[in-house]
């Protein structure tokens, strides 16, 4: 059993209530942090710990807050990213939903450390029931004393509340998502300014996901350095994982960081295997937005090496051979999926969440699903793959936001790994005709198919 | 703060932007520019057409930036150095916009008003390609009328969103915006209300596409059948400079404007009044001559140049076709008489 | 974008306006805007789940803004309608996860029993079978959307359940 810091009281009945999770420890860390330790302290030992953004980028937390402007004299927010959308993760979710009072801690913990005195919690609006659990619970804690004014006589105010979007994956990017907090499309901003000088109503303004900010209340607990302990090199600390797809056990798991994938994928502790005995085709390891893996590439790096569960193994080889761990979004594909219709699929949600602010992401998305749509339906041409290549490669690294580049990593990943399975639906377009056309007939039984085949 | 831009350094202020350094340099490395407008707060970044290298950061801070940066919005650093025209990376990037910009865009220059004072021309001639990869259909939008004065045709427009600004920064109650996201995002007042504040015009001006025409010279002459002069009136509106250009055709004003600049931009915003309402040469004062850089399309048909009486070789009898046509479509079975025969050998049937 | 019209009744009760000042207040007093996306969710939560050009400009003049920045903000987000719905919208998640758990034949199924179409509405106004993109629920597919709630690990037995459900009056749509 691995070391658990998020999940550890999940299972302790009705520990959704302030009462029983105040019972098992909650909110020491605020009462640690407010009368033993100042507010930079704090920021220290989030430093010391290694913590990186849960949200995808993996940037290391503890600098993020150290850039926060603190001279300028505004008044300074924290927002907590709960705007999970990224296809393949639910993890905050789950966290949201089930402990709710973890989250309104570490916001607490974590507002005191960056002296902020008004923080929000944005919350995707589809989760509105998680909404409502979020909105009670901070009534709950202010009814406490753990918000309002003069927090434990302390002197210290804060105010927290909780915004739901409504319905766009882009307000997961986080000055879209300020954007957004202030009543406005979410079009990302250009930077610089960075939300550290100029974010929610052009105060410094500090932006993390749910996660992170549920690891500080343990790290402030203990110490930054008893986090730095767990995990493997840079990648310190428990992450949640996020498994959807063809597995056996899919749902949410607290992992420790350097578990090794095959571990992870086949132990009973965890995933167990697949959900069938149809064999392993491929895998998406840390959501949509991530490059995907084939089978060979998997369990063993290209240097054959066992690939781990961490930032650093999980990109091994760059995006020849690796991927990311991204926000954890685990989709284990069984080879009865079609990978082409995989990545049509997920160029239908980039094209359709794209802001339409810049050019290369407007247009781009919409034409690589276009292109993509028409060889899923057997209307493919031979050029098109090197289109589709091509395309690609113009809307990465041009655009205002990373949205534009998590358009295109699947799109090249899927060419580089699979380009033979393009191949075959522009070369047999009778056989692909049934959505289904990989269940009866996987892909490995036709491969050859597409070597004789020369055009 | 010393920045060199292509090779050619330069002194600028702190605050200059990539692109603004740029244009203090002049000539060919001066990015393009589609949404960057520098009169309206908050624009650029958005086109990517102006993206550019920087080699160097600063002295601070050798690094290269590892992405391309969009040179409107970029701050420089002292000791910066950067590519712009000389990069073939920016090249590319810059034709891989252009190409984005028209995929969508209905082509439809022979019959836009825009067409030869067209930002998207100009950028299509420098970085285009004249063929096509894009197969699929085009996007397109239901048409939306606007008010009396300003004919929108969203499926040209480029989403620069300057038209957006000039409504919120020049006028008190904006009507119009950006409405839907994506690839369908577009400008709409969504309930289909005039746009009738008196300083509307200057979206015309500004729109770098023909998104937003002046509907007082629909289709009347192509900008370069016109010529424009520097005029000016007595203008009452309170903001209103009343400094335009004027643009003739004979004795007839067809279409007043803003003065536009070497970058298509004007040097000051006009009222309406001035634009739609004054079309009689006798309301206004004419300076002379308005200037447009060289490559204009509209000194085709100005007075800067002495242009010669164009001759149209026309072939002699060319309504009548071609020799081996009129053999092809003979009909042997109904055989000419005589009399046309001989006409047909001359040519003259 | 010329936009067809339509007609509705509006009714901001008092509950409706006590719900919107408690989110007002969770907002500095000169930025009101910001409580535009949680204020639109409420009005239109009480206004059949749709609203119309007449309602916007309600929520405009609430908030003290121009009604355009609603305009704007309602068709950014895909939560909001803005034109007559269906009672019990079925939000089918159609990305990838769900779909390799077979939600686009559960689709199929479901539209096949209510006799639509995806994107339309049942005769008697009742139903209305929508694809939606990822809604965070990848683990437990396939699932739909029913309101504020998930309805998850589906099965045909299931849609069949909740169809009945429905026509029985025995859902609850929204938690006020």
């Amino acid at each position: 059993m691995s070391k658990k810091i998020l999940l550890d009281k999940i299972n302790v009945p009705g520990i959704k209530t302030y009462e029983v999770y105040r019972q098992h420890g909650g909110y020491a860390s605020v009462e640690k942090a407010m009368k033993s330790m100042t507010p930079d302290e704090v920021v220290e030992e989030v430093k010391k710990s290694g913590l990186r953004g849960r949200g995808g980028a993996g940037f290391p937390a503890g600098m993020k807050w150290s850039f926060i402007d603190k001279k300028s004299g505004k008044p300074r927010h924290l927002v907590c990213n709960a705007d999970e959308s990224e296809p393949g993760t639910f993890k905050d979710r789950y966290l949201m939903e089930f402990i709710p009072h973890l989250l309104i801690e570490g916001m607490i913990t974590s507002s005191f450390a960056l002296g902020a005195n008004r923080s929000y919690i944005y919350i995707r609006g589809e989760y509105m029931w998680v909404y409502k659990i979020l909105e009670r619970a901070i009534a709950e804690a202010k009814a406490a004393g753990w918000l309002g004014k003069n927090i434990l006589g302390t002197g210290y105010d804060l105010e927290l509340h909780v915004h739901c979007g409504a319905g766009a994956y882009i307000c997961g990017e986080e000055t879209a998502l300020i954007e957004s907090l202030e009543g406005k499309r979410g079009n990302p901003r250009i930077k610089p300014p960075f939300p550290a000088v100029s974010g929610l109503w052009a105060n410094p303004t500090v932006v993390n996901n749910v996660e992170t900010i549920a690891a500080v209340p343990w790290i402030v607990n203990n110490s930054g350095d008893d986090y730095a302990k767990i995990g493997v090199g840079r990648s310190t600390g428990t992450k949640l994982i996020s498994a959807s797809g063809h597995v056996k056990n899919p749902g949410v798991y607290e992992i420790e960081l350097g578990l090794s994938v095959d571990e992870f994928m086949n132990s009973d502790e965890y995933l167990g295997g697949m959900s069938s005995s149809r064999p392993l085709k491929a895998l998406v390891p840390g959501g949509s937005s991530v490059p995907i893996l084939p089978a060979d590439l998997i369990f063993k790096t290209a240097n054959g090496e066992d690939r781990l569960m961490t930032y650093e193994s999980l990109s091994d080889g760059g995006f020849a051979t690796g991927s990311m761990l991204g926000s954890g979004g685990f989709i284990v594909y069984d080879d009865t999926a079609c990978i082409v219709r995989n990545t049509w699929n997920f160029s239908r949600f980039y094209h359709h969440e794209s802001c339409g602010q810049c050019t290369p992401c407007r247009e781009g998305t919409g034409w690589l699903e276009k292109v993509l749509w028409r060889i899923e339906n057997g209307q493919g041409r031979e050029e098109d793959i090197d289109l589709l290549w091509s395309i690609q490669s113009k809307i990465e690294g041009n655009t205002i936001c990373p949205l534009g580049d998590a358009a295109s990593w699947p799109v090249a990943a899927a060419i580089r790994h699979f380009r033979e399975e393009f191949e075959y639906h522009i070369r047999f377009p009778e056989r692909i005709k049934n959505r289904n056309h990989f269940v009866a007939e996987p892909f490995d039984k036709v491969r050859h198919l597409v070597s004789k085949q020369t055009v | 703060m010393k920045v060199t831009i292509d090779g050619q350094e330069i002194e600028v202020e702190a605050g200059t932007t990539i692109l603004q350094a740029a244009r203090m340099i002049g000539g060919e490395s001066v990015p393009p520019a589609m949404c960057y407008y520098s009169k309206l707060k908050g624009s650029g970044g958005k086109c990517r057409c102006c993206l550019v290298e920087v080699a160097k950061g600063s002295d601070a801070d050798p690094r290269p930036m590892p992405k391309l940066m969009a040179s409107c919005v970029t701050g420089c650093m002292d000791g910066m150095e950067i590519n712009s025209k000389n990069s073939d990376r920016v090249r590319e990037a810059r034709q891989s916009v252009t190409e984005f910009l028209l995929i969508n865009h209905p082509l439809d220059c022979p019959i836009c008003d825009q067409a030869g004072e067209c930002d998207l021309q100009d950028l299509s001639f420098e970085h285009g390609k004249s063929k096509t990869r894009f197969i699929e259909e085009k996007r397109t939008f239901e048409p939306e009328d606007i008010g009396p004065n300003i004919q929108l045709h969203m499926n040209r427009c480029i989403l620069c969103q300057r038209c957006v600004q000039v409504a919120d920064q020049l006028t008190d109650k904006r009507v119009h915006g950006v409405l839907d996201r994506g690839d369908h995002a577009n400008i709409s007042t969504c309930i289909s209300k005039a746009i009738d504040n008196e300083f509307s015009g200057n979206m015309i001006d500004v729109c770098p596409v023909g998104a937003l025409t002046d509907k007082t010279f629909r289709f009347k002459s192509r900008v370069w059948f016109n010529k424009p002069y520097n005029a000016h009136r007595e203008c009452t509106t309170p903001g209103c400079c009343g400094k335009t250009t004027v643009w003739m055709f004979g004795d007839e004003i067809q279409r007043v404007t803003g003065r536009k600049d070497v970058y298509h931009e004007v040097e000051d915003f006009i009222c309406n009044e001035c634009r739609f309402d004054h079309k009689d040469p006798a309301d206004w004062v004419i300076e002379g001559p308005r200037k447009f850089d060289k490559d204009s399309v509209i000194n085709q048909n100005n007075y800067t140049q002495k242009l010669d009486t164009v001759h149209i070789d026309t072939e002699e009898g060319i309504l009548k076709g071609r020799e081996q046509d009129r053999k092809k479509i003979s009909m042997p079975a109904i055989p000419l008489d005589k009399e046309e025969q001989e006409e047909f050998n001359n040519g003259n049937l | 974008m010329e936009r067809k019209h339509y007609e509705q009744e509006i009714n901001m009760t008092e509950t409706l306006m006590n719900r919107i000042n408690e989110l007002l207040s969770h907002y500095p007093e000169d930025k009101k805007k910001s409580a535009l996306l949680p204020v639109l969710h409420e009005v239109q939560d009480a206004h059949d789940n749709w609203m119309s050009i007449e309602l916007m400009d309600k929520v405009a003049e609430i908030l003290g803004i121009l009604p355009i920045e609603v305009y704007e903000v309602a068709t950014f987000y895909t939560m909001y309608n803005l034109k007559p719905i269906g009672k019990y919208m079925f939000e089918f998640c159609q990305t990838s996860c769900c779909c390799l758990r077979g939600t686009e034949d559960l689709m199929d199924y479901t539209c096949e029993k209510l006799g639509v179409g995806i994107g339309e509405t049942t005769a008697d106004g009742l139903f209305e079978v929508r694809g939606v993109e990822c809604l965070g629920a990848c683990g437990y597919a396939p699932m739909l959307q029913l309101g504020d709630f998930y309805k998850e690990h589906l099965t045909k037995e299931k849609i069949d359940q909740l169809i009945a459900d429905c026509r029985d009056n025995k859902i609850i749509l929204h938690d006020k």
